[in-house]
């Protein structure tokens, strides 16, 4: 289950930021590491929120700052 | 004796248009009388009553823009990033160094991000708001092509977005000259970009029964003062000129096409689309960029035309030429390069001042293609089907907009050997 989350959540991230896979570490953080800026941030939401068939609150959002960060969120509400 | 003025001169070039995607590919198309108009493909037209356009195609965005930055930009962002790079290059200016507090952005635009507007509003209408992209807004503002620019080149000086619907780029062009004269800035990117090929804008023209419905001969559809026209076409891309101060220019050895002498800005105050019978506001605006020029009628060889091809416009505006010219209107050069690129609306402006610069530049008359019967009441010479070669002093270029804008360039010959 995470091996496949964290593959469709990097494949999103390379689309959404233009990365390349070598950059998509775990400890990645979207704005220091991966060059995103809140607009950017605004799209991946929507973009992992159509993917994984969830809806990521502000608040929660507010917590998110690494690729890992998304995976743990998306293991948590998948359960 | 009063102080002279500061002189301007356009110093780079850059187009993007339904010719080429490039100044000196469009320009030899020009010359060569070729038409850029041919059938819609940007969307399905097949229930339209127009079918066709002036359309950019096979346009290589990523050369000039990221995959990322092109997701947050509607077309007409992107043409104009497009031109402005070329027209830097052009000028010697692309040296990767910001270009500074005294270099401005000013461009205009008819309707800015229209397609952006028209794809969100399917998608909120069919997903619900929480859908829509972030990049919705920066995307389709119309003074995101300056924005865009200024970021990408860093200009630091004066910045605006003119929103005068097909005078747009002239009002632009006006304001940048004037920029650099009264001291506000050294150099001036300006000019005018449109990406309006969409649903929206042909229903909304063909509604207005504005835009040809010559489907079955594209190449044929714009036809300026020729009797057989039936509306403009409607075209896109983008048209970019460099503005200098004269010294500043010459400083650097910058490559210098003409010198912008004057310029004027008129309203009709008469109708939301049509001119008035004689067009005394663009009488009234030629002759004021000639007397901001300070040259005389006999001065202009040559006059790039609004010319749209539409039914009143190309009749109105020869005659305001006969009004302002007299007999000189005789003996002066009309054409309407709109017979080959379609009608950029908001960028049409910038493109005729890139082609004006041109012919100035290299002494040819760019021809107007299609006119094959000459309406009776437009009985100017206004060089049909073939380009001549012609020495050209002064020149106008016109641009007249919706809601009654008039505004008028005045361009002069630039000779290296002019004493200063």
């Amino acid at each position: 289950m995470t091996e496949d989350v964290r593959r469709r959540v990097i494949s999103i991230i390379m689309e959404q930021l233009n990365v390349k896979e070598e950059a998509c570490v775990p400890e990645a953080a979207f704005i220091d590491d991966l060059g995103a800026d809140s607009l950017d941030i605004v799209e991946l939401v929507m973009a992992m929120e159509d993917e994984f068939d969830m809806e990521i609150s502000d608040d929660d959002l507010a917590k998110i700052r690494t690729i890992q960060d998304v995976i743990d969120y998306i293991d948590k509400v998948h359960g | 004796m009063t102080e002279q003025r500061r002189r301007v001169v356009i110093s780079g070039l850059g187009v993007v248009s339904p010719l080429a995607h490039t100044l000196s590919d469009t320009w030899d198309a020009v010359v060569s009388g070729r038409s850029g108009i041919a059938p819609i493909t940007k969307f399905d037209a097949s229930g339209f009553k127009t079918k066709i356009a002036g359309e950019v195609t096979g346009f290589d965005a990523l050369a000039f823009v990221s995959a990322k930055e092109l997701r947050r930009m509607d077309a007409f962002i992107v043409y104009a990033l497009a031109a402005t790079e070329m027209a830097l290059h052009d000028a010697g200016l692309l040296t990767g160094t910001p270009l500074g507090d005294r270099t401005g952005v000013i461009i205009g635009t008819g309707i800015g991000g229209i397609a952006t507007i028209e794809k969100e509003m399917a998608t909120l209408l069919e997903m619900g708001p929480r859908k829509i992209s972030a990049f919705t807004i920066p995307a389709a503002l119309a003074n995101l092509a300056p924005g865009q620019i200024a970021i990408r080149f860093g200009a630091k000086g004066p910045i605006n977005c003119t929103v005068t619907a097909c005078s747009s780029s002239n009002n632009a062009i006006h304001d940048a000259f004037r920029s650099i004269v009264y001291g506000d800035a050294d150099i001036m990117i300006t000019g005018g970009t449109e990406a309006a090929v969409c649903p929206l804008t042909v229903a909304g023209f063909n509604a207005m029964r504005a835009i040809s419905t010559r489907n079955d001969a594209p190449e044929k559809a714009s036809r300026p003062f020729d009797t057989d026209r039936d509306g403009f076409i409607i075209g896109e891309g983008c048209g970019i000129i460099i503005l200098e101060e004269l010294n500043a220019a010459r400083e650097r050895g910058a490559p210098i096409y003409a010198e912008i002498a004057g310029s004027a800005v008129t309203s009709d105050a008469y109708h939301v689309a049509a001119p008035p019978p004689g067009h005394e506001g663009a009488v009234r605006c030629m002759t004021l960029a000639l007397k901001d020029a300070g040259m005389m009628p006999a001065d202009i060889d040559y006059i790039n035309a609004h010319g749209t091809s539409t039914v009143l416009n190309d009749v109105y505006e020869s005659q305001a030429i006969e009004t302002v010219f007299g007999e000189h209107a005789k003996r002066l050069a009309v054409s309407s390069t709109k017979s080959m690129t379609g009608h950029l609306l908001g960028a049409a402006g910038g493109v005729e001042a890139a082609i004006t610069a041109l012919a100035l530049h290299h002494g040819t008359l760019p021809p107007t293609i299609n006119l094959d019967n000459p309406d009776p009441e437009c009985t100017l010479d206004y060089v049909p089907h073939r380009a001549r070669t012609h020495s050209i002093h002064g020149a106008l270029s016109n641009a007249f907009g919706f809601g009654g804008v008039n505004a008028v360039i005045a361009f002069k010959k630039w000779a290296e050997s002019e004493t200063l």
